[in-house]
């Protein structure tokens, strides 16, 4: 029985070093981009295409968002989709190597104008996200399952081809390699990027885990059945723009925008209100940072309307604001607390796994204590802060840079911790 | 009158009360309860196990000719989750804050996964195969109900 029990157990799941893989090197990629912001302060502020702020974005969306979710998605796809990743550990060290060369090579290439170490990203970003694509799209095809979050995750890696190839291109023409629009071509980049990939793939994996992890009701069948397909409507919609002879009638992109705003809005308050109603009342880490991600959403939804109707939207700041609350306060909170959900429930997983450890395998908050994801909570809370703060009083723009890496030099250290203990019990004699 | 899936998912949502309850006292250090309702949690879900692998697994196989499918998995996973109930009812019993919050969490996103996939996938399969019989198998299942 345990035999059979075993190995059943662990086909569905890759080997750990896949998921580690990306985990532990997600907070690296955020800790540089803390240190970027040290060094550079309030200069990264005065503008969204400034070399800096351009290094900064990509540090924090490949190298920290990117990478965490490719990890995630190789655990999970087996777990929700019933259908693994072929090849797991080749396909792993496919994709991860080269994203974080990849990302570094960006970063530096956008920050000092290197058309050398962009050429070199492109190629490597290239590799990274098209055996990513590929293997996820093959293992998403082959699902026997048709449930929400599986049409989620097949909308949000349609949207990451379309981020990558159009980030690829935007590359191609700062090397000039080709001639396009900068400025439409960059939105929808970003679009595709944070609202399509980011967004959706973060709401279609919390109608999964938000009832699991909190014993929340379930979500509404009209927000998990319409929101990711409207989302990527309006996206597909805009994307017609810089193929139109003239501009579209501002109605027309408002209104898209209106409706990704609106989905964005109302799935940030269902999921607040699913939180408040939950059965388990234990204070939650993770629950924190998903509150902080939400109440973030909800503020970055409110600022565009704002934005919309008094002249707020013509201030310099209005777009690096939009990009603090949705990027750092609402998609890396949101990844930030999940990580401290999975990685000790897989150290605990794949340690049970083996017979004659099956009755000594550590709980989850003896993986990583509380106390040690609750001060880093904390920091993550008073780095945001900063960074809002530093929007009018510039000058906090150095102090936020280095609360962001001490934040995330304490998440990399708990990770590190966990990683060890699992090295450390999973080489001890079992038993 | 009720479907077996919205039976078996009833289940699931009153096992997940009496778990938030027992999570809660051990949280609080009220040991008393925490054992009390760990038990009944314990109690209700292996009566739920029961009713599953009695009366739905075996129906499930025969009209599928199918043994060794998503009824053979949950089974093995009923196994795994009786396994871990013994190691959260220990750490109760020696008032170890820490160690059963710690595994009562784990158990609590074993189970949870567990529920998704009979809520998701075997029981919606399990409605379609016995359109007319539900009465008949909800009864058979009620016949099983424990007092607890």
């Amino acid at each position: 029985m345990n035999g059979a029990h075993t190995s059943l157990a662990l086909e569905q799941a890759p080997p750990i070093s896949v998921p580690f893989r990306f985990f532990l090197a997600a907070p690296v990629f955020l800790l540089a981009a803390g240190g970027l912001m040290l060094a550079n302060g309030p200069e990264l502020l005065a503008s969204r295409w400034h070399p800096a702020t351009l290094a900064l974005v990509h540090l924090l969306t490949l190298g920290f968002l990117a990478t965490s979710m490719a990890g995630a998605l190789m655990q999970m796809l087996p777990v929700v989709a019933g259908a693994p990743i072929a090849f797991p550990r080749t396909v792993a060290g496919l994709v991860h190597l080269p994203l974080m060369a990849g990302t570094l090579w960006l970063a530096r290439g956008l920050d000092r104008a290197d058309a050398h170490d962009i050429r070199l990203a492109m190629a490597a970003l290239t590799l990274a996200c098209g055996v990513l694509l590929l293997a996820c799209g093959h293992s998403l095809l082959h699902s026997p399952v048709r449930h929400a979050t599986v049409r989620a995750m097949r909308l949000a890696l349609l949207a990451l081809t379309a981020t990558a190839g159009i980030g690829i291109a935007l590359a191609a023409v700062r090397v000039g390699m080709l001639n396009l629009a900068l400025l439409p071509w960059t939105s929808l980049h970003a679009q595709w990027g944070l609202i399509g990939w980011v967004g959706v793939l973060v709401m279609g994996v919390s109608w999964q885990v938000i009832p699991m992890f909190q014993l929340t009701p379930a979500y509404p069948a009209a927000v998990t059945r319409w929101f990711g397909g409207v989302i990527y409507a309006a996206l597909t919609l805009d994307s017609a723009t810089p193929w139109l002879a003239s501009a579209p009638a501002a109605w027309i992109t408002t209104g898209t925008h209106g409706v990704l705003v609106t989905c964005l809005a109302s799935y940030a308050l269902v999921t607040l209100r699913l939180q408040a109603a939950r059965r388990r009342k234990l204070p939650d880490v993770s629950l924190q940072f998903w509150r902080i991600g939400m109440a973030s959403l909800l503020a970055a939804a409110l600022l565009w309307l704002a934005g919309q109707v008094t002249s707020i939207g013509d201030d310099p700041r209005y777009p690096i604001a939009l990009g603090m609350l949705y990027l750092a306060g609402f998609a890396i909170s949101v990844v930030n607390g999940m990580l401290y959900k999975i990685v000790p429930f897989l150290v605990w997983f794949h340690l049970q796994s083996h017979p004659a450890r099956r009755n000594t395998a550590p709980g989850m908050k003896l993986v990583i204590a509380d106390s040690d994801s609750r001060r880093q909570l904390r920091l993550h809370t008073i780095a945001l802060l900063l960074l809002f703060a530093s929007l009018g009083w510039p000058v906090l723009a150095h102090v936020a840079g280095f609360t962001f890496v001490l934040s995330a030099g304490w998440l990399w250290w708990n990770l590190l911790q966990a990683t060890r203990m699992y090295i450390r019990l999973a080489a001890g004699s079992p038993g | 009158m009720s479907t077996i899936s919205s039976y078996l998912t009833a289940e699931h949502r009153e096992a997940d009360v009496l778990f938030s309850y027992a999570e809660q006292a051990i949280a609080d250090g009220d040991w008393m309860q925490a054992e009390t309702w760990f038990q009944r949690f314990t109690a209700a879900t292996l009566n739920h196990f029961e009713k599953e692998e009695t009366v739905v697994f075996p129906a499930f196989e025969q009209a599928t000719g199918n043994s060794s499918g998503p009824t053979r998995m949950m089974r093995i996973e009923h196994e795994e989750i009786r396994g871990m109930f013994d190691r959260v009812s220990n750490a109760i019993v020696i008032h170890d804050v820490e160690g059963s919050l710690g595994l009562a969490e784990t158990l609590l996103i074993v189970i949870q996964q567990h529920n998704i996939k009979e809520e998701q996938v075997l029981y919606p399969m399990t409605d379609r195969l016995f359109g007319g019989q539900h009465d008949g198998m909800v009864l058979q299942m009620r016949q099983l109900q424990s007092a607890g």
